[in-house]
C-alpha cells in the first residue's frame, strides 16, 4: 500500500512538473517566435543589428526595385515621410536613402522605427549597415531631421523577387518604455472625464 | 482517507448538513454530479446568449442588441461553452466513470478532486461578473487576438485573465487526478490495452491538458504584463508582434480542439457497440489512432492563420500536416461504422445521439479537410463556413456525445430508467435544430458573410433567418433534456444492474443506483 | 425509427433546397467564382476538395445507413462475432492517403501561384484602421480614406436599406483591367483583413507590419468585400469596395485624383487666408461630428463608459485649445482616438473643434480657426 501511495506521488509530482514545464515553453516561443520569423521572414522583420560593411562578395548586375513606405503611428505627433519613394540598386552595392521627420508639437517627443519588409523572405537578404531604426530618436518641439538608412542586398537574393517593400512604422516610445506613468496620466485623463461624465448627468 | 459523508457532525440544521455534504464531498461520484450540474448551468448561460445573438441576426439591421454587446456575447458565448460547458462536462463524467470502468474505489486523490472542482464556480462567477462591469465584458472573441484584446481592451479583461487562470488550475489538476487513477489504481488485470475506450481517450486528453492549459495560462499571463507592466510581447510599437500571440494561443488552441472531441470519441466508443451488441471493431487500431490525433495536434497550429501572410513554406507544412489528420479520424469513422456492420441494432436514445454523433461529425470532419486546403482557406478563412464547421465538429463531438453518455449511464447513476419516448423526442429535435442551424452557415459562408459580425448585408437575409430559427428549436430542446433528466432522478421505471443488454465493463457490475462506495475490493479481470 | 431517419434528413434537404431556389440561383449555394484567373482556379480547387469531401460521406453514410437497416434487430438478431481485421484497416489509412495527396498536388500549385507578388504593375498600401480603409497609390503617390456610407437611419431600421447595404463606400478602391496590381496591408490600431471574395484576396492588417497580396481583374465592374477579422464594435460595418475600370479610364481617374488633390489644396489656402464665424463653423461642425465622431463619443457627446469619453463637459473639449488641437489631429496612442489630421481639411477640423468646444453646453465661446490648424499640422 504505502509502495502505491508512494508512486501515486511520484506520478502527481511528475505531472506538476510537467505542467509548470509547459507554463515556461510559453515564454521560452518567445525567443523560439524570433528565430524562427528569421528563417522563414514572417512579418519581413529585419535584423536589429547592424550588418558589417565590409564586402565580402562582388557586386552582381542583377537589379532589384525597393519602395520605401512611411507610417506614423498613433499619437506620433511627427511628419514622417521617405525622400525617395523607390530606388533601383543592384545586388551587392551599398546604397543609402533617407527619411524625412519634423516633430510637430510643442515639446521633445521620442519615437523609434519598426521595419517590416514585403516580401516577408526577402528581409533575411536586405542587410543595413546603419538605420535610424537601431536607436531610438529624439526630436526637440519643431526640429526637422534627415535620417539615414545605409543597406546593401544579399546576392543571394532568390531569383522571383524583384521588388520588394521597406515599410517603417514610427511609434512613440513614451508609452511602451514607462507604463507606469504613461497609463496613470491616460487613464487620469480618461478617468476624471468619465468622473465629469457622471457628475454632469 | 475518503471523506464520508456520514462524518459530517450531525445535529446541525438540515441545510447546513446538505451544502456541507457537497462543499466538503471528496467522492467520486458526487463530485462527478457537481461538474455535471455546473456544466449543464453555463451551457444554459451561453445558450442563452447564442439565442440573443441568433435573435439579433435574424434580420438584418441593428434591433436588439448594440454592436458592442453583441461582441461581448459572442466572446462569452465561446469561452463559457468550451472552458464551462464540455471540459467540465467530461471531467463530470471521467469522475463518475473511470473509477467505475477500471474497478477503482474513488479518484486517486481525492481532496486534489474537491479543490479543482470549487475553483470553477469562482472562476466562471469572475469571469460572468465582467458584463455588468463598467466598459463591459470582453469583447474580442474566444482567441483573444491582441491587440484588440490587450491594448484596446475593456478592463474588464483583467477579469477574464484571472478567469482563465483558475480554470487552467482545475484543469490541469484535474487531468492530473485522472492520469494517477489510471496509473495507479486499476482493478488487477486491466491492463492498458483492456481499457474501455472512454478511459482512454480520457488519458489522452489528460495528458493533452497537461501540455497545453499551462501553455494558455502563459499566453493570457503576457496579455497581462502587456497590459499593465509594461512589457510589449504583442505590441510592435514595443519591439513586439501581434501574431505571436496567434501563435502561442493556436499552440494551445488546436490540442484544446482534440480535449473538446476526444472523450466524445471514447462515448460513441462505449455506446455503438452495446446498441450493435458487438465488440468494438479494431479496438487496438482505435488506440493508436487518438494517439496519433493528439500528437498531430500540436504541429497544426498554423492552420488558423493562413491569412496572416505566413510564408509560402510554413503554409505547405501545415497545410500538408492538417490533411493527415483526416487519416486516423477517418479510421475511427470507419471503425464505429465496421462496429455496426452486420450488428444486431437497436435505437434507444443513447444510440441515437451517437449516431447523430457519427454522422454529423463526419460532416464537420469533411469540412474541416476543406479548409485544410489553403488557396480555398483564403475564401473561407473567418466566414460563416468556419462557423458552420466548428458547430459540425463541437457540437455533436461534446454536446451530442455527453448527452448520449448521459442518457447512457444515468439509469445507473440514478437507478431508474429515462423516459425513452421523450428521450427521442429530444434527440430529433436537437437534431432537426442542430442541421437547421448550422447547415445554412456554409452557404452564407461561401456567399462572403464573414463571421462576427452584427450586421450583414441584404443578400444574407434568408438563410440567416433559417439559422435564427433553428436556433430556437435547438435552444428548446435543452429544457426538454433537463426536464428528462431531473423526471428520471425523481423516479421512473427501476433499472437493472446490466441497464443495456449489450453492455460490457465492470461498471455494469455493480448495483443500480450505483452505490456511494463501489469496489472498496477490486474486482479481477480477466 | 430508421427509414424515418432517412426520410426526415431527405425531406429536410429537398425543403431547405426549395425555399431556396424559389428566390436566389444555384449560384447562392456555391463559392463565387469571382473576375480573375485565380478565383476562378480557387473555385475549381473548393469543387475538387467538395466533391471529394461529398464522395467520401456519401460511401461512409450509405454503408452506415445500410447497416442501420438491414443490421437492426428485427432483421438481424444475431450478431456477427468478428471485431479486427489488419487488411480492412491497411486498407482504409491507404485509400484516404492516395485521396489526399490527389487534392495536396493541385492545391500546392494553386498555392505556389497565389504567393508569387513579383512583377507588379503597380502597388496599392492599404492601411486599416478602426474602421475604414485607407488606399495609397505607392507610385501615382494618391491616396485616400475609404468610409461606409450607409446611413444610420437604415441601420436602425428607420429607412428601408438599400442595394448595397453596408456594401457602400464614399472612395472605392479604383484599380485597372489586367494589369497585376500589389496590395501591401498593414493597420494603425488593430488587426483587420481585406478581404474581396470576387478576386481571392484575403489578407490581414497587422499593425507595425506589412502583408503582400496581389490580383488581376480580368473584367471592369464594382466588387464588394468586407473586413474579416473582428476589429472592435463596427467590425460589421467597414466594408472594401474596388472599382475596376479600364486600363485608359484607370490612368485618366489617377489624372483627375491628382487635379482635386490640387483644388482641394487651393481651396485650404482660400479657407485659412480668411476669419470663420462661429455661425459659419458650428453647422459644418456638427456634420464633421455625426459623420466621424459620433459613433463613439454619441451624437449627444455624452461618449460611453470609460473607453469613449464622453465630450460633453469633458476635460479636454473645455480645457486649452492647444492640447485639444493636439489630441484630435494626433489621436491618443494605444487607444481607439485615431489621428484625424490625415484625415480631415484644415477647414473641417477648425468646425469640428470649434462644434466640440461650444455644444451640448460647454460653450468655451473659442472660435478654432483653419489657419490655426494649418499651423499646427
Amino acid at each position: 500500500m504505502t509502495d502505491s501511495r508512494d508512486r501515486q506521488r511520484k506520478h502527481t509530482a511528475l505531472l506538476l512538473l510537467v505542467a509548470v514545464g509547459m507554463f515556461g515553453f510559453a515564454f521560452a516561443l518567445v525567443p523560439l517566435y524570433n528565430v524562427f520569423c528569421e528563417l522563414t521572414g514572417i512579418n519581413g522583420k529585419t535584423s536589429g543589428q547592424a550588418a558589417v560593411s565590409v564586402q565580402t562578395s562582388p557586386i552582381l548586375e542583377r537589379e532589384v526595385t525597393i519602395q520605401f513606405l512611411a507610417h506614423v503611428g498613433r499619437g506620433m505627433p511627427w511628419e514622417f515621410r521617405p525622400m525617395e519613394s523607390r530606388l533601383r540598386v543592384r545586388l551587392g552595392e551599398v546604397n543609402e536613402t533617407r527619411f524625412y521627420v519634423r516633430n510637430h508639437a510643442n515639446q521633445a517627443v521620442t519615437g523609434q522605427a519598426v521595419p517590416s519588409v514585403a516580401p516577408g523572405l526577402a528581409a533575411r537578404y536586405l542587410h543595413k549597415i546603419e538605420c535610424f531604426c537601431f536607436t531610438q530618436q529624439t526630436l526637440e518641439a519643431g526640429e526637422e531631421m534627415e535620417m539615414l538608412v545605409k543597406f546593401y542586398m544579399g546576392v543571394d537574393l532568390p531569383a522571383d523577387i524583384n521588388t520588394l517593400s521597406l515599410s517603417y512604422a514610427l511609434f512613440p516610445v513614451t508609452v511602451a518604455q514607462t507604463t507606469g506613468l504613461e497609463i496613470d496620466r491616460d487613464s487620469s485623463d480618461i478617468t476624471s472625464a468619465a468622473h465629469e461624465e457622471h457628475s454632469g448627468s | 482517507m475518503i471523506a464520508h459523508a456520514e462524518n459530517i457532525p450531525r445535529g446541525r440544521h438540515p441545510l447546513v448538513q446538505f451544502i456541507a455534504r457537497w462543499v466538503l464531498t471528496t467522492n467520486h461520484k458526487e463530485i462527478g454530479t457537481l461538474y455535471l450540474c455546473l456544466s449543464f448551468t453555463l451551457f444554459m448561460i451561453a445558450g442563452a446568449m447564442a439565442m440573443l445573438f441568433r435573435l439579433e441576426l435574424a434580420q438584418p439591421g441593428l434591433q436588439f442588441v448594440t454592436a458592442n454587446f453583441y461582441n461581448q456575447t459572442v466572446t462569452l458565448h465561446g469561452l463559457i461553452m468550451v472552458f464551462g460547458a464540455v471540459m467540465p462536462a467530461f471531467v463530470g463524467l471521467a469522475n463518475w466513470m473511470i473509477p467505475m470502468m477500471i474497478g477503482a474505489p474513488d479518484m486517486a486523490l481525492p481532496r486534489l478532486n474537491n479543490f479543482s472542482f470549487w475553483i470553477l464556480p469562482f472562476a466562471f462567477f469572475m469571469l460572468l461578473s465582467t458584463l455588468f462591469m463598467e466598459g463591459g465584458a470582453p469583447n474580442f472573441g474566444w482567441t483573444l487576438y491582441a491587440p484588440l484584446s490587450t491594448t484596446y481592451g475593456p478592463p474588464s479583461t483583467d477579469f477574464l485573465i484571472f478567469g482563465i487562470h483558475l480554470m487552467g488550475i482545475s484543469s490541469v489538476l484535474g487531468a492530473i487526478n485522472i492520469i494517477v487513477t489510471i496509473f495507479n489504481l486499476r482493478a488487477p488485470g486491466m491492463t492498458l490495452m483492456k481499457m474501455p475506450l472512454f478511459v482512454w481517450t480520457w488519458l489522452i486528453t489528460a495528458f493533452l491538458l497537461i501540455m497545453v492549459m499551462p501553455v494558455l495560462a502563459g499566453a493570457v499571463t503576457m496579455m497581462l504584463t502587456d497590459r499593465h507592466f509594461g512589457t510589449s510581447f504583442f505590441s510592435a510599437a514595443g519591439g513586439g508582434d501581434p501574431l505571436l500571440f496567434q501563435h502561442v494561443f493556436w499552440f494551445f488552441g488546436h490540442p484544446e480542439v482534440y480535449i473538446l472531441i476526444l472523450p466524445g470519441f471514447g462515448i460513441a466508443s462505449q455506446i455503438i457497440p452495446t446498441f450493435s451488441r458487438k465488440k468494438l471493431f479494431g479496438y487496438r487500431s482505435m488506440v493508436y489512432a487518438t494517439v496519433s490525433i493528439a500528437i498531430l495536434s500540436f504541429i497544426v497550429w498554423g492552420h488558423h492563420m493562413f491569412a496572416t501572410g505566413m510564408p509560402l513554406v510554413a503554409e505547405l507544412f501545415f497545410m500538408y500536416a492538417t490533411m493527415l489528420i483526416a487519416i486516423p479520424t477517418g479510421v475511427k469513422v470507419f471503425n464505429w461504422v465496421a462496429t455496426m456492420w452486420r450488428g444486431s441494432l437497436t435505437f434507444e436514445t443513447p444510440m441515437l445521439f451517437a449516431l447523430g454523433f457519427v454522422v454529423m461529425f463526419t460532416i464537420g470532419g469533411l469540412s474541416g479537410l476543406m479548409l485544410a486546403i489553403v488557396p480555398a482557406d483564403f475564401q473561407y478563412h473567418d466566414t460563416f463556413f468556419v462557423v458552420a464547421h466548428l458547430h459540425y465538429v463541437l457540437y455533436p463531438g461534446a454536446i451530442f456525445a455527453t448527452m448520449g453518455a448521459v442518457y447512457y449511464w444515468l439509469p445507473k447513476w440514478t437507478g431508474n430508467m429515462y423516459n425513452e419516448r421523450l428521450g427521442k423526442i429530444h434527440f430529433w429535435i436537437a437534431v432537426v435544430g442542430l442541421n437547421v442551424t448550422f447547415f445554412p452557415m456554409h452557404f452564407v459562408g461561401l456567399a462572403g458573410m464573414p463571421r462576427r459580425i452584427v450586421d450583414y448585408s441584404l443578400p444574407f437575409s434568408d438563410l440567416n433567418l433559417v439559422s435564427s430559427i433553428g436556433a430556437g428549436f435547438l435552444g428548446l430542446s435543452q429544457l426538454l433534456f433537463l426536464y428528462i433528466v431531473v423526471q428520471t432522478i425523481r423516479g421512473g421505471e427501476k433499472a437493472t444492474d446490466q441497464v443495456w443488454e449489450g453492455a460490457e465493463g465492470l461498471e455494469w457490475t455493480i448495483p443500480s443506483p450505483a452505490p456511494h462506495h463501489t469496489f472498496e475490493t477490486p474486482p479481477h479481470v480477466e | 425509427m430508421t427509414s424515418i431517419t432517412n426520410r426526415v434528413q431527405s425531406f429536410l434537404i429537398l425543403a431547405v433546397l426549395w425555399v431556396f431556389s424559389q428566390n436566389a440561383s444555384a449560384q447562392m449555394f456555391d463559392m463565387r467564382r469571382g473576375v480573375t484567373d485565380m478565383s476562378q482556379r480557387v473555385q475549381s480547387l473548393h469543387h475538387l476538395i467538395f466533391g471529394i469531401c461529398v464522395v467520401v460521406g456519401a460511401i461512409v453514410f450509405i454503408v452506415m445507413f445500410y447497416s442501420i437497416i438491414a443490421h437492426r434487430r428485427s432483421k438481424h438478431p444475431e450478431p456477427a462475432k468478428f471485431h479486427e481485421s489488419t487488411a480492412v484497416e491497411v486498407v482504409w489509412t491507404l485509400i484516404p492517403t492516395l485521396i489526399l495527396i490527389g487534392a495536396a498536388v493541385p492545391a500546392t500549385m494553386t498555392l505556389i501561384d497565389i504567393e508569387d507578388n513579383s512583377d507588379a504593375d503597380l502597388t496599392v498600401l492599404i492601411t486599416a484602421s478602426q474602421w475604414k480603409w485607407h488606399y495609397q497609390y505607392v507610385e501615382a503617390g494618391i491616396g485616400f480614406y475609404s468610409n461606409l456610407t450607409t446611413p444610420l437611419e437604415q441601420i436602425n431600421n428607420v429607412d428601408p436599406k438599400g442595394e448595397y447595404y453596408l456594401l457602400e463606400v464614399d472612395n472605392p478602391l479604383v484599380l485597372p483591367t489586367n494589369l497585376k496590381v500589389r496590395f501591401l496591408t498593414t493597420s494603425d490600431d488593430v488587426i483587420h483583413s481585406w478581404w474581396v471574395p470576387d478576386f481571392a484576396v484575403k489578407q490581414d492588417a497587422i499593425p507595425g507590419f506589412i502583408n503582400e497580396a496581389w490580383t488581376r481583374v480580368n473584367t471592369p465592374g464594382v466588387y464588394r468585400g468586407q473586413c474579416t477579422e473582428l476589429c472592435g464594435m463596427n467590425h460589421a460595418f467597414m466594408p472594401v469596395v474596388v472599382e475596376v475600370r479600364s486600363e485608359e479610364d484607370f490612368l485618366s481617374w489617377i489624372d483627375d485624383q491628382r487635379l482635386a488633390n490640387e483644388l482641394a489644396g487651393e481651396a485650404a489656402v482660400a479657407a485659412r487666408s480668411r476669419d470663420w464665424t462661429m455661425a459659419e463653423l458650428m453647422p459644418m461642425g456638427e456634420d464633421v461630428f455625426l459623420t466621424h465622431c459620433a459613433t463613439c463619443h454619441q451624437p449627444d457627446g455624452m461618449g460611453q463608459g470609460i473607453k469613449y469619453p464622453a465630450l460633453a463637459g469633458g476635460v479636454i473639449p473645455t480645457g486649452p485649445v492647444e492640447a485639444h488641437l493636439e489630441r484630435v489631429m494626433n489621436g491618443l496612442a494605444e487607444t481607439e482616438m485615431q489621428a484625424w489630421a490625415p484625415q480631415l481639411s484644415d477647414l473641417e477640423l477648425a468646425a469640428v473643434i470649434t462644434y466640440e468646444r461650444n455644444a451640448w453646453g460647454n460653450d468655451t465661446g473659442d472660435v478654432v480657426q483653419p489657419l490655426t490648424v494649418y499651423s499646427a499640422r
